[in-house]
């Protein structure tokens, strides 16, 4: 009671004194009306979006810190952009403290939602769309929070990205929870970030279902401190539609959990079927790269307590098939390079070590056998992710 | 060519003085500049002395670039206006340093059916709180410019250099795109006027007119990309600054991209060379690198540059049009580099 207390003292003191609703309605010039309520809101206002399509023709975006975007529902108040003209997505954010409810994104040409530099951000029952199902001419994020601390994503829909339904890159303090991941090539993807937690989401139909990656020669390296946890990873058997080059385009179709060049992983309670690849998969990033300041081992991944499936039944990379077959048909539920340090699996699972002992040495040259490990081994539980009080409370 | 381009200068001030009528003109209002709001008529700053915005007022001067941003063919006319009896400085790094009350004036247009027409007028004011960018189009009649937050596309016809019409749907920024260029550190910046790029002659005319501070040192001028005479490596340099670095830098809109263009940036992946997609998406059309060496088609900056497609396109805002002369330009220097 006195924590929901101070919450709300906390929240009145963080408003405005004149916050104000401005209602924006679906219909003619809806492009020109929305990009002015989004330019011309002050701090502590609300941006109410009517029930209804809006026709876009054009990026949107939102500067003015505090302010709340909020519709009818995610089925009922719709920005599409299938007719967008310009800008790299649908709807840009790049103030802090903005909280994004309760409409939808759908067809944008770029990303869907991208919120750049913008602290304490909350996407909360949110869905962006590729209504054409997945397809490479979709665009690559549907929610995209970028270099930012403080990210809360939840009870939100993303389907049909081309990279990733929710993409976390190089930020701190995250949490995406409750959400869907429907069909895009990756569900949900946590990449050079610290501190996150994935948890009680649903991710099915993708190619892979949740990534934590770590790519060289970006401002923020070395990620760390991921938990995956409570999900429903199913059957993300999609074959991969990411563009060439784009380093999702190599995760193999059928990966439930992808754990590349990341420190501190924990994937736990969850429950991981019909994967055909794998449902856990720890790897080293395998290509070539040039930063002094890049790690790209995978260390101290813990893997326990998750429900397994079946899995490994339709490998997809090469020699997989015959790798499977002296496995008796099918993969084991994990499977893991063999490189870096510190990979626990304390769940009565095989896990596939093919014995790789250089960064970037091709599959072809695996010495697979059965990853040992002496007893249940031990970690450090991670700290839970804290959010301000005031992200939480916009959830209400 | 310097002297030629001084007189060139001297005669459009004479001219304007010349066809100025007898009644006195306002001068450009400070108070508009540095008080709060954004004033709905470009007329209302008094930046300009006729209705249809040609003849700069008093103390509002013409400035000129060695390297341009281009944006879909389109005449640029930019000016600085700098509150009388004060100076702009230049800091360590060439940045022009303006004081408060300072305005940026860009107006954009075309020649079209042989006449030269004027289709919006961008403003950055500096005010006691920063910097504030405003986009103003201009009406039919060409005698006012309205502010549009919201921007707005105009459909146009024009004839490009090379002779061939062309039809677009030009677009006028909206308040916040002008930030995404003109923003670093997430504060809203100038972003042409650095000493390196300033012209010999726009120089010389600011320190004449004792709008800027003598600098103490100098600041070598990057070369015009169109100036074949000058070396490919920066040329291409050049154009990458200028049309591409505003954005990516260490702290401008494109940071998290790792993809750096400055004209300073030694780095050679973080130029691109062997540079990996990360949020590329399609934009990365296929390919592995932003410059694979030796090959611009095989190169994701070449794709991206050429491209139409919103999602695909860089810039991301701004252009509707290909540069064929600028992507002709980066991919002779892509494919002069060693493989």
């Amino acid at each position: 009671m006195i924590r929901t207390l101070l919450a709300a003292t906390a929240l009145c003191c963080s408003m405005p004194a004149a916050a104000k609703t401005i209602t924006v309605e679906a219909g003619a010039d809806a492009q020109e009306r929305l990009q002015e309520a989004l330019i011309l809101a002050e701090p502590g206002d609300v941006v109410e979006l009517g029930a209804g399509t809006f026709e876009l023709t054009d990026g949107l975006s939102l500067d003015v810190d505090q302010v709340t975007v909020r519709g009818a529902g995610m089925d009922k108040s719709i920005l599409s952009f299938a007719g967008q003209l310009g800008a790299g997505e649908g709807l840009l954010v790049t103030s802090d403290d903005v909280v994004l409810r309760d409409f939808a994104v759908e067809d944008s040409k770029g990303d869907g939602i991208k919120s750049k530099g913008a602290d304490r951000i909350v996407y909360h029952a949110i869905r962006v769309e590729w209504t054409g199902g997945p397809k490479a001419s979709n665009g690559a994020y549907g929610i995209y929070p970028v270099e930012a601390s403080d990210i809360l994503v939840q009870d939100s829909v993303v389907r049909g990205a081309s990279d990733a339904g929710i993409y976390v890159g190089q930020s701190k303090n995250i949490i995406v929870r409750r959400n869907t991941a429907i069909e895009n090539v990756a569900g949900i993807e946590i990449e050079n970030s610290f501190d996150a937690e994935v948890t009680e989401n649903l991710v099915t139909g993708n190619t892979g279902g949740i990534l934590v990656f770590d790519l060289p020669n970006l401002p923020q390296m070395g990620g760390h401190n991921v938990l995956v946890a409570r999900n429903a990873i199913i059957a993300n058997n999609t074959d991969n539609f990411a563009p060439e080059g784009n380093i999702v385009a190599s995760v193999p179709a059928g990966t439930g959990v992808m754990v590349m060049a990341n420190r501190n992983v924990q994937v736990v309670e969850n429950a991981m079927i019909n994967n055909g690849t794998t449902n856990v998969m720890v790897v080293a990033y395998t290509q070539s790269f040039d930063d002094p300041n890049y790690d790209p081992t995978p260390r101290d991944v813990y893997v326990a307590d998750n429900v397994y499936g079946r899995a490994g039944f339709a490998p997809d990379f090469e020699g997989g098939k015959q790798l499977a077959a002296a496995f008796g048909g099918a993969l084991p539920a994990i499977v893991y390079d063999g490189l870096g340090k510190g990979l626990i699996v304390n769940d009565a699972v095989q896990v596939l070590n093919l014995g790789l002992t250089r960064v970037g040495q091709p599959p072809t040259e695996a010495k697979p056998s059965l990853h040992r490990q002496d007893g249940a081994g031990e970690t450090v539980a991670l700290s839970p992710i804290v959010l301000p009080a005031s992200m939480e409370a916009a959830l209400k | 060519m310097r002297t030629v381009l001084a007189a060139v200068a001297l005669c459009i001030a004479g001219f304007a003085v010349s066809a100025a009528p007898t009644r006195p003109i306002a001068p450009v209002d400070d108070a508009v500049i540095t008080a709060k709001g954004m004033p709905k008529k470009l007329s209302d700053f008094g930046f300009f002395k006729d209705a249809s915005g040609w003849q700069p007022n008093k103390g509002v001067e013409l400035y000129r670039l060695n390297s341009a941003l281009f944006t879909d063919y389109a005449e640029k006319y930019r000016y600085i206006y700098v509150p009388a009896g004060q100076q702009a400085v230049v800091d360590d790094d060439g940045l022009l340093q303006f004081p408060v009350g300072s305005a940026l004036i860009k107006s954009f247009g075309y020649e079209i059916d042989g006449q030269d027409r004027l289709l919006e007028t961008r403003v950055l004011l500096h005010r006691a709180d920063g910097w504030i960018a405003l986009p103003y189009v201009w009406n039919a009649e060409q005698t006012e410019a309205v502010l549009k937050v919201a921007g707005k596309r105009v459909p146009v016809t024009f004839t490009d250099p090379s002779g061939a019409t062309r039809n677009i749907s030009y677009a006028v920024p909206n308040k916040n795109q002008c930030k995404e260029c003109h923003s670093l550190s997430g504060a809203v910046v100038p972003i042409g006027p650095k000493m390196r790029n300033l012209a010999h002659d726009t120089l010389d005319m600011l320190l004449s007119n004792a709008m800027l501070e003598k600098p103490d040192r100098d600041h070598p001028p990057i070369p015009d990309y169109a100036d074949a005479a000058m070396p490919l490596e920066s040329r291409a340099r050049a154009y990458l600054d200028i049309n591409c670095a505003h954005c990516h830098n260490r702290q401008g809109s494109a940071s998290n991209s790792g993809l750096f263009l400055t004209y300073e940036e030694e780095s050679p992946v973080h130029i691109g060379v062997g540079k990996r997609p990360v949020a590329a998406g399609r934009g990365s059309g296929g390919f592995q690198f932003a410059i694979a060496p030796g090959q611009p088609d095989q190169s994701i900056l070449m794709h991206r540059l050429k491209s139409l497609e919103p999602g695909v396109a860089m810039p991301e805002v701004g252009r509707s049009l290909v540069h064929d002369e600028g992507a002709a330009l980066l991919g002779e220097w892509i494919a002069a580099m060693e493989e």
